[in-house]
């Protein structure tokens, strides 16, 4: 039961590690997550790759349409599709 | 030979936000990024007969779209009446830039050189995104692009938080993959 307490599993590890690049992970849990880390090589590696891959999102300053924007786009494209269709 | 076919009525599921990163990271207006995605689906509408299938149909539309941009540059440049644009066009070869200005780096210019990696790379992960599952894309363009919270994103979806952050796992697990073959 202790042991539950500090120790987690490396499929929470990995959910912890996912909610911290979103800034979601709880102090607690990201205590957990410093725990297994440095004992988990799975869990490091899966952590080091996540982390870059939040980088290169960060660093592209990817963008993409939000919902609003892409009905607007859907209707005005669908009106013309109609009259070539 | 005639490859790949034309459906537009795919389009805007497939290629809206691609197209739509493509052209903010070069135009940094967000408005006007809409108005060309939608210029370019409207022109690719009117000139589909000319679609020969040599090419996929986003790399058609990108075509399109990339000489929208163009236009636009031109159109403030005349606009304004101040910049004096002086550059040769060469659509012939089938090197990277039309622009001469794009195939030669200034070692100086970091700024612009730091803007074509990162927009470089803002490709390549959106590559990477086509390839997911249409769930986990939307899921994770979502969460990840759009910076909705959690709570949002299950009410629109009807999923449960859980749900959420096993698709968000394995869309993560997937585009790092992908990225570690294709960019890192």
């Amino acid at each position: 039961m202790k042991k539950s307490f500090l120790f987690i599993s490396c499929e929470e590890a990995q959910h912890i590690c996912d909610k911290r690049q979103y800034g979601e992970a709880t102090g607690w849990e990201r205590v957990k997550l410093g725990i297994r880390l440095s004992w988990c090589r799975i869990t490091k590696a899966y952590s080091s790759r996540n982390n870059k891959l939040t980088d290169a999102i960060n660093k592209a300053e990817v963008d993409c349409l939000n919902n609003n924007e892409r009905d607007k786009l859907k209707q005005e494209f669908e009106k013309e599709l109609a009259k070539h269709q | 030979m005639a490859d790949h076919k034309i459906n537009p009525n795919n389009w805007i599921n497939l290629y809206s936000d691609y197209l739509f990163n493509y052209t903010i990271s070069r135009v940094s207006d967000r408005e006007m990024a809409q108005d060309l995605v939608s210029e370019t689906f409207l022109a690719g509408l009117k000139s589909m007969a000319n679609f020969k299938g040599e090419a996929s149909e986003r790399t058609w539309l990108i075509s399109i779209l990339k000489r929208k941009i163009i236009d636009y540059y031109r159109k403030i440049n005349s606009n304004k009446g101040k910049a004096e644009v002086r550059m040769n066009y060469n659509s012939d070869s089938e090197a990277e830039g039309d622009w001469l200005e794009e195939r030669v780096a200034d070692p100086f210019d970091k700024t612009a050189e730091d803007k074509l990696e990162n927009s470089e790379l803002g490709d390549a992960i959106y590559d990477c995104m086509a390839k997911l599952p249409e769930k986990q894309a939307e899921v994770f363009k979502m969460k990840t692009i759009l910076g909705y919270d959690t709570e949002t994103i299950c009410n629109e979806l009807g999923i449960t938080a859980s749900n959420l952050w096993v698709i968000i796992h394995r869309a993560r697990t997937a585009l790092a993959e992908c990225m570690e073959k294709n960019w890192f």
